[in-house]
This record gives C-alpha cells, structure tokens and sequence, in this order.
C-alpha cells in the first residue's frame, strides 16, 4: 500500500513540476485572495493584522478546493482513472499517494503564504514550533478530505459547484482549529493552540482512515 | 482447468441501455478470438466487462476462474486492456509512463523499456512528453504499456486502428507470442483480412449477444466455423 | 441489483399500485393527525407561558423547535447507517440506498424547521436570530452537508455509482457531527460571548410543559415515519418502473440481432415501437451473416 501511494505521489508531483498549473495558477489565486481582503478590510486600523491567520486559512482552504480538483483533473486525461482501475494498485496506495501531492503542493503555498501575510498584514510570525505543526496537522486533515470527495465529484459536468458545496462544510473544523492556533501563536501565548492541534489531528486521522477504507469503493466506478 | 473467460447470459447497463443483452462466451486458456461485429454490437462494452470496467447486472461471468460478479477486483492485475484512449498521462515522458504502469502492476522498469524496444518504440523518443506524440506513436507506447504488464488475459480494442504496417506486425507477433506462452488474448478488429490470419475462432457479435462462435471448439465439434 | 431478473418478473405478475398508501400507513398517518391536534391543543392551551428568560408566550416555539431538531439529527443518522449498509457489500441493496434518501429528504425539512423556529424564537428571547452557539452552528452545518447530500443524489449518473457516492458522503456528514460540534464549542468557550447570549439554552422544564415537550417529540416521530414510508414507497416504484423498462429494452436489444432463440421476443409484439423483425432493422446488423 505504502509502495503504491509513494508510487502515485512521485507520479502526481512530476506531472505537476512539468505542467507548473499549482505555481502559475494556484500560488497566484491565493496570493490574490490576500490582496482582496485587504481591500475589502480596513487596512490601517490594524484590524488585517489581527485577522491575518483567519484570513491566512480561508485563502488555504480555497487553494485546497482548486489544488484537490487539479487532482482528480489529472486521471479525468485520456481514460486515465480506468487505468488506475486496472493497474492493480491498492486504492487505498492511490488515495493516500493522491492526498500526500497535494499535501506537498499546500504545504509548498502555505509557505508562500505565510510571506504573504507578513509583508502584506505586517503580522509577525512567533511560535514556530506551533506554527508549523499546526500547518502540517491541517494540511494533513486538508489533504485527505479533499481527495476524499474530489474522487466523489469526479466525472460529474457539475463538478466545479458541486465540490465547493461537499467540501467547504466538512472543512469547516480546520479553518476554526488552525485559525485558532495560529492566532494563540501569533498572541504568545500557544498554551491553548496545543487544544486545538490535538483537533486537527483527530480531523487528519479520522478522514485518512476513513478514505483509506471508502476510495476504493468509489474508484470503482468513477 | 477453467476456461479463462465464462460468461453464460451476462447482461451489462450503460445507463438504462443494455450494451449487453445476454452474451454467451467461452474462451479457452491459450485463444486467440477475433470479436466481430458491426458498430454498436457490444464489442467494446464485452471488453470493457472482462476487464472488470464495467458491472455484470445479470448472468454470469467468469475471468480467469474469479466470479466478477463478486470480485471485480482480483484479476485487475492479470488482465491488460487496450481501449480507444491510450491511458496514458500527456505531462510524462514516454519511459516515465511505461515505467510507472508497469510498476503499478508490480513489473520493473526492465521490463518496460523491454516492451517498449518490443513495439519498435526508439531510444530517442522515450524522454519525449507523450503529448508530443504522433497518434501512431502514442498507440504503440499503449500497447507496450500492456506488453509490459505480461498479462494472462489480453483484451484489444482494435488494436490494428492507427498502426502502419511494421506496427501491425509487431503487434501480431506480440499477440503470437503471448498465446504460445500460454496467454489468452480477446481482440475486436476491423481489419478483417489480418485478424481472421490471427485467430484460432472468430466471435460474431450483435445486438449485444452472441451470433456467432460462443463456445470453445471443445464444446462445439459439429458446429462449423463461420469464418469469412 | 443481485436479484435484477427476480425483481422484473414480480413486478409483472404484480398490478402497480395506484398510490403509496396501504391499511397500515392510513392508520399510521390517521394517528399522526390525531397525535398534531392533540399536541396544538397542549402547545397553546394547556401548556403554561414561560418566564422571562425563555420569552414568555415564544417558549411554545420549543414544542415544534426541539422535536424537529430531535428529528432532524434521527433521520440523518438512520441515513447514515442505512448509506453503511449500502455500502457493505453483503448488505447492499437499493432498499438501503432509497431509504438512506427518504430519510435524508424528510431529515432535511426538519432540519430547515429546527432553523428557522430556533431562529425566530432567538430573536424574541435574546434579541438576535442568530448566535454562534456549538449547536446552532453544527445544525447549520449539518443542514448545509445534507443539501450537498441530495445534490449528490441528483447528478446525472449511473444509479450504482451516484448512490455509492451518496452513501460516501452521508456517513461523512454524519460522522462530522461531533468534530464540528466540538470545535464550535471550543471555539465559543475561548472567546467570552456578551451577556444577552449567555443564556443557557437548555432551560429547566417541568410539568404540563415537559409532557408536551416529551409528546411532540413522539408525535413527530409519527409524523417521520409516516412520511418516510411514503417517500420511500415513491422512491422504490420509481425504481421499479425502470426495472421493468429493462425486460423490454433487452428484448429490442436482442431482437437487433435477428435471433429468433427466444419466442416470447418473436411472437408477442413489442409494447412500444415496430414488433422484432427476424432480419433486425436495416443497417444495424451485417447482411452476409444469417442466423442459423
């Protein structure tokens, strides 16, 4: 199983180092979401600076949304996903080889990101040892739900509206938990962020588990 | 020993449709079989369903002694399809998709670049990305892609359609090849001439049944073979 | 789909219903009726008006409020064990996969009801429609996870696949239930909320007016179930005619062949359409290939 997820990772991450659709598209639009609150917000008063790590996880979450269906766009190419049907890989191997590219992908733009809110926010970063588990427990928790149900909307023509809809509802436990602990870390005081790890772990957990077990189930016709 | 395919009344769905309205079949381990038929008689679907692609809603249906009724997925890895797509990604190189199919069907890399020097595929063209491909080309990686796996059951959609005439032998020196060893190999073709050569029984298909040649010669000794 | 062929023959044999009523859902929905105009009297008559706290006369809301939101969170987990067992192989069967719809279509009404009476009843005792309280959160995530549920259920899709797809996404929306709630709660509990909104939601009841709470709760049950059964008998009968559509489409499937195996196909003229032509319509079968 881990030999074929490591197998579908390698192959997803060099498809996307050639066609460079996350680093030419999806940096930029999360970038960009930045940019917007920061008209839409009063930027003076201080207030983007106390908003940076809600603001920070909701331009994540909407990368996940886009990242998770350039996934699946992937093996939509040339009957690719009845292949991987074929092929004899373990389906649990492809899902988590499938949610690992992308976790790698959002990991890569939270650091993107992070620049973003320093320079453009002016929120200082503290609390790194927080910080960054905090990121890797939620992108985990990311990553598996979305390829989760990125392979649910697969095929469908409605699959653009549809995913938003599944997705961003069951997402909605990250952008609080890792808002929360990234706020905790940025205030000094990450006592109370560890709480919130300790959610986002039991997020990752259960929808790892629970992919592993269901994609393939769902692979099987999609 | 079990025939390697067995389907006895097997109806398969597209929808409401039914592609296949009870198909009769039974191929011995080592045929060759030629499935003819004209446009819209189910060949396709019949491939796609021994392939375990598409689901048996009715009948039976029997791959390689595994129910696929059951489990569909057992004999994946048995089993190599070439379907109109090509099943390959446009981003990687010819030898990165060979390389990683094979090794989803737990093959080695050695074995890739032997199918891919198989099909005539040069040296020079395995770094190149498959969308650079020429149509004839891209079939040849696809069918090595399926030479590489060395499957027991091979199933080919028109396996003839975009080759010239050196890739034609190939193939049909590869479909030789694997019958000798002991392979069973399923083809729809067009290409009537070459493919009748090929078979050891030709399959009528239409209507999504059976007309023709459903049973193993075995079964059959008085029956003639309708061969054009 | 294991028993295809059975399940077309019996609807043959079988008249098709001319509604989804039998004797036992009229006295079902008899008892329900009854059970309403019992419960309207207790809610507005018998039952006493509350404190201030809970907004005087507005506390009768709680009669409709709490047992829609009992049953709203009843029919999504009834939808999420009946999706488990869809999905379990030894246990699949449309029957599950339709009730796992019914029960989500009846869950999702009462899950926009427990919203819109909460809300309301929000607005009167504290001054706000709405509050970011744990449960008023999960409900709204809940109710926004079953819409995306009977959107799954529409797309255009084989059945097999969009209901094991369904069945996917029902036990998840069920299963994120406590980890939203959860994180709502923490997330509540960190931030110290304004006065007006401390009000515990959950007020101390007794009497006339828990009976009438417990009754409701029971009468909607009633009400559940016997609008479940009539959705679900809808469900099936529409399954069915597309069951029963499949005979005839193989037979015109077949007759495309020009086999005259079968004289069931030959002699009894097709339902729809020109009867079966032993040489198959033109251009669909190859000339010089004649059957035997």
């Amino acid at each position: 199983m881990l030999r074929d997820a490591v197998l579908v990772a390698g192959k997803d991450l060099r498809i996307e180092g050639r066609s460079r659709i996350a680093t030419n598209q999806v940096a930029p639009f999360a970038v960009l979401i930045l940019v917007l609150f920061a008209f839409a917000l009063d930027a003076d008063r201080g207030l983007l600076t106390r908003a940076a790590a809600g603001l920070f996880w909701v331009a994540v979450l909407f990368s996940t949304v886009l990242a998770v269906q350039r996934s699946q766009a992937l093996e939509s190419s040339d009957g690719a996903r009845q292949a991987l049907r074929l092929s004899g890989l373990d389906p649990a191997g492809i899902f988590l080889g499938k949610a690992a590219a992308v976790a790698v992908q959002l990991l890569a733009l939270q650091v993107l990101l992070g620049i973003g809110v320093v320079v453009l926010y002016g929120a200082g970063p503290s609390g790194a040892l927080l910080l960054v588990v905090t990121a890797l427990a939620a992108t985990a928790g990311l990553a598996a739900a979305g390829s989760l149900y990125a392979v649910l909307a697969a095929g469908l023509r409605a699959r653009e509206t549809l995913l938003p809809l599944l997705l961003l509802p069951v997402l909605a436990p990250v952008l609080i938990g890792a808002t929360r602990a990234f706020e905790a870390a940025l205030e000094g005081a990450p006592g109370m962020g560890w709480d919130w790890v300790r959610l986002l772990g039991v997020f990752a957990v259960v929808y790892v588990a629970f992919g592993t077990l269901a994609y393939g189930s769902l692979l099987e016709d999609a | 020993m079990a025939p390697a395919v067995r389907l006895r009344a097997a109806v398969c769905l597209l929808g409401t449709y039914p592609a296949l309205a009870g198909v009769d079949l039974s191929v011995e381990e080592g045929e060759v079989v030629l499935l003819r038929g004209p446009n819209g008689a189910g060949k396709t679907t019949l491939l796609r369903v021994l392939a375990g692609l598409l689901p048996v809603v009715d009948g039976e249906c029997e791959v390689l002694g595994h129910d696929l009724r059951r489990d569909p997925r057992s004999v994946r890895s048995q089993v190599g399809l070439l379907g109109h797509a090509t099943f390959l990604y446009d981003e990687l190189t010819v030898a990165e998709n060979a390389r990683f199919w094979a090794r989803a069907a737990k093959r080695t890399s050695a074995d890739a670049h032997a199918a891919l020097d198989r099909l005539g595929v040069e040296p020079r063209l395995h770094g190149v990305p498959v969308a650079r491909l020429s149509a004839g080309q891209r079939r040849r990686v696809a069918i090595a892609v399926v030479a590489a796996r060395q499957p027991r059951l091979w199933l080919l959609d028109e396996p003839h359609a975009g080759l010239d005439a050196s890739g034609r032998d190939l193939l049909d020196g590869l479909v030789r090849d694997a019958a000798a060893a002991g392979g069973t190999v399923l083809f729809a073709s067009h290409e009537l001439d070459r493919s009748t050569a090929l078979a050891d029984r030709v399959v009528t298909l239409a209507g999504g049944v059976v007309r023709h040649g459903g049973a193993a010669p075995a079964a059959r000794a008085t029956e003639v073979v309708h061969a054009p | 789909m294991t028993t295809l062929r059975d399940e077309t023959t019996r609807t043959g044999a079988r008249p098709v219903p001319a509604s989804t009523g039998t004797a036992a859902t009229r006295v079902l929905g008899g008892v329900t009726l009854l059970a309403l105009g019992v419960l309207l009297y207790l809610a507005f008559v018998a039952s006493p008006a509350a404190g201030p706290s809970q907004g005087f006369d507005a506390v009768r809301f709680m009669y409709v409020h709490v047992p829609s939101a009992w049953l709203a969170y009843l029919s999504f987990a009834v939808c999420a064990l009946c999706s488990a067992l869809y999905l379990w192989r030894r246990t699949r069967s449309r029957f599950w996969d339709l009730l796992a719809g019914a029960s989500a279509e009846v869950g999702t009404l009462f899950i926009a009801l427990t919203l819109v009476t909460g809300s309301i009843w929000g607005r009167i005792t504290w001054g706000v429609y709405w509050t970011w309280d744990a449960r008023l959160t999960t409900t709204a995530v809940l109710f926004v996870m079953f819409l995306g549920y009977l959107a799954v259920r529409r797309v255009a899709l084989d059945v097999e696949v969009r209901s094991r797809r369904a069945a996917v996404v029902g036990i998840i929306a069920f299963l994120n239930v406590p980890i939203v709630h959860n994180s709502v709660q923490w997330w509540r509990t960190l931030h110290q909320e304004p006065t007006v909104l401390r009000t515990d939601l959950s007020p101390q009841i007794e009497g006339l007016m828990l009976y009438t709470l417990l009754f409701g709760v029971l009468t909607f049950t009633l009400l559940y179930a016997w609008l479940v059964v009539h959705r679900f008998r809808v469900a099936w009968l529409e399954d069915r005619l597309e069951a029963a559509g499949l005979g005839r489409a193989i037979a015109e499937r077949r007759a495309e062949a020009g086999l005259d195996e079968d004289p069931a196909v030959e002699g009894v003229p097709a339902p729809a359409g020109p009867a079966p032509d032993p040489s198959g319509p033109a251009g669909r079968t190859t000339p010089e290939v004649t059957a035997p």
